[in-house]
């Protein structure tokens, strides 16, 4: 097992992947300080609606005369939050039922694969707003529609390392000489899962985070008055050509933020699986 | 292979009934009954009762799903509590204008992606490569929302062009209806390309090495032979195994493009019908998508035979 200083180490290597670390540590520190980095609340009215950016306000206003800027940095808070809960809860269950299904297989298989088929057979955006609208919309529902949505394909990655896993001269011997199953499951297969898991998490931060946008854009996520890039988005078609600014700016974050997470993903599936650098 | 369809389709049948279970259950979750959403807050108890006998919501929810999957069974999705219409007949209308969106969108992909795809891994790492792989990743990375936003905006304030809202069937007027689904299905097909080009790509670079192409290539066979007839046709298997799971997104999961291009299509049907709680509706579009979708996998897992003789579904 690659220890996590190393994998640091490699990753550090890539260029890439440095340029993509800085960045996503400046957007984590911008979401953190956004009460201290933003200029004014975001949801205050500073000057006229639908101002043109100047030097009060660098991104200008949207339509009740809010300040961009405060609301995208605001907003980096918002998305990255829900990513990270929404992964943390897609990859922790996942992560569980996966390690059950590869290794005792059989009718626990059976029946945890069957229901993560049922949950994949629906289009990704489509089953997050269904179930957000069962737990009543706004920030957590969003964060576990997005989390619940997450959770098949992390049990799959994860079912699949462990079947591979337990094929293994040292897992099989480990288990020939009675050591407990969640010893072998803990110290001896998850080793192995780290390294698809650890880039599936990566990857799906990315998805999670564009989910919610589309979700927020629909109007069928985070809602008003908590300020996020979907919804600011959503909000800003009606005026886009009067106040482009208001479309352009958290368009912006939001690329840049989800091109960041996946060539972070890429280049982390290099570094920990070499077979795959092509 | 009859064998193997037949099987496939025994199997399918837990997993559909699973779905069909699953959404109804979601629907039942809902908060806020339609009923009152219907009569509003001054509704009297006995109106309420009439209209909970009219729709069978007053019976167990076992007979009530019963009575749902017993009518999708034979065809018959129920009515809209909203309007009143059947509700099959409009979700094949619009599943029409679903259909022609995800099918444009899907041909552009690949008209883009697979020649990329192949260009770059015969290429690679060569300024073509490096070009591929940046439209690719902004092709996974930028939302069909946002580009949607910047396209329509670039068009308006440069050249004064905005797309027509509204849905007029190819039959019906077919300049009309290239003219309103063009926009949103190269916008669509931009960006699920990302992801087939960066397939198409790694795939090739993996075959491409392997020996038996360094043998076609020792025997003299041109290198237009090595990429197309030999290389290609192996490296198709993931290729299309991502497209068959991008058709049944696509078929499902347009509402965002029906959404801002004010297409009539089912995901914007889906949309609508969740925010005027009308479950039979909700239920219908979700279970023809979802459906829609585990038939299109098993499509995919029977091209492969095709694509590679040497799989057999025996």
């Amino acid at each position: 097992m690659r220890r996590f200083g190393q994998t640091i180490k490699d990753l550090w290597r890539d260029p890439m992947a440095r340029v993509c670390i800085v960045g996503i540590f400046l957007i984590i520190v911008t979401a953190v300080m956004a009460p201290v980095i933003a200029p004014y609340e975001p949801d205050h009215m500073i000057a006229a609606p639908k101002s043109a950016p100047a030097p009060d306000y660098i991104f200008g206003t949207d339509n009740y005369g809010r300040d961009v800027f405060s609301r995208v940095i605001y907003g980096a808070r918002v998305s990255l939050w829900v990513g990270l809960i929404a992964v943390g809860i897609g990859a922790g269950a996942g992560y569980v039922v996966g390690m059950i299904a590869g290794y005792f297989e059989g009718w626990a298989d059976t029946i945890i694969m069957r229901i993560m088929d049922i949950l994949f057979a629906f289009p990704s955006i489509l089953l997050a707003i269904l179930i957000s609208t069962v737990l009543g919309r706004g920030l957590g529902a969003t964060m576990v529609a997005i989390g619940i949505v997450n959770i098949p394909v992390f049990a799959r990655t994860v079912r699949a390392s462990v079947i591979a896993a337990k094929g293994l001269e040292y897992v099989k011997n480990a288990q020939s000489v009675g050591v407990k199953t969640f010893n072998v499951l803990v110290r001896h297969i998850s080793p192995n899962v780290i390294a698809p898991f650890t880039v599936q998490s990566t990857l799906a931060l990315s998805g999670a985070i564009l989910t919610e946008a589309a979700m927020s854009f629909l109007g069928l996520g985070i809602q008003p008055p908590d300020p996020s890039w979907g919804s600011m988005l959503s909000e800003a078609r009606a005026y886009m050509e009067q106040a482009p600014w208001m479309v352009i700016f958290p368009t912006i974050f939001i690329v840049i933020t989800i091109l960041l997470f996946n060539v972070l993903g890429d280049s982390l599936r290099d570094v920990l699986d070499p077979k795959l650098k092509l | 292979m009859r064998n193997y369809i037949i099987r496939r389709i025994i199997q399918l049948l837990p997993v559909l009934f699973g779905i069909s279970v699953l959404i109804f259950a979601v629907m039942k979750m809902i908060p806020g009954d339609v009923i009152s959403g219907i009569l509003g807050i001054e509704a009297t108890e006995e109106l309420r009762h009439q209209l909970e006998v009219k729709y069978g919501l007053d019976r167990p929810y076992i007979i009530q799903y019963l009575d749902w999957i017993g009518g999708v069974l034979v065809g018959d999705f129920g009515e809209s509590i909203r309007s009143g219409a059947p509700i099959l007949p409009e979700i094949g209308q619009r599943m029409r204008v679903t259909a022609e969106l995800a099918v444009l969108s899907a041909v552009i992909s690949w008209i883009i992606a697979i020649p990329l795809g192949i260009l770059a891994a015969v290429k690679r790492n060569t300024w073509v490569d490096r070009f591929v792989r940046v439209f690719a990743l902004l092709g996974v990375s930028v939302p069909g929302f946002a580009t949607c936003i910047c396209v329509i905006l670039a068009l308006s304030l440069m050249f004064n062009y905005y797309s027509p809202l509204g849905f007029v069937f190819f039959v019906d007027d077919p300049m009309m209806n290239l003219e309103m689904i063009i926009l949103p299905a190269l916008i669509n097909g931009f960006g699920i390309s990302g992801s087939v080009m960066r397939m198409t790509r790694s795939s090739m670079l993996e075959v491409l090495r392997q020996d038996f192409i360094k043998t076609v290539r020792a025997k003299g066979a041109n290198e237009k032979v090595a990429i197309f007839k030999h290389a290609f046709r192996n490296a198709m298997i993931p290729v299309v195994t991502l497209i068959g799971m991008q058709i049944g997104s696509l078929l499902g999961g347009g509402v965002i493009m029906e959404q801002i291009f004010s297409l009539p299509g089912l995901g914007q049907l889906a949309v609508t019908a969740i925010n005027q709680r009308d479950y039979p509706v909700v239920q219908g579009c979700t279970l023809v998508i979802a459906f829609i979708f585990v038939i299109v996998n098993l499509i995919t897992d029977l091209l492969y035979a095709f694509i590679d003789p040497r799989i057999s579904y025996n």
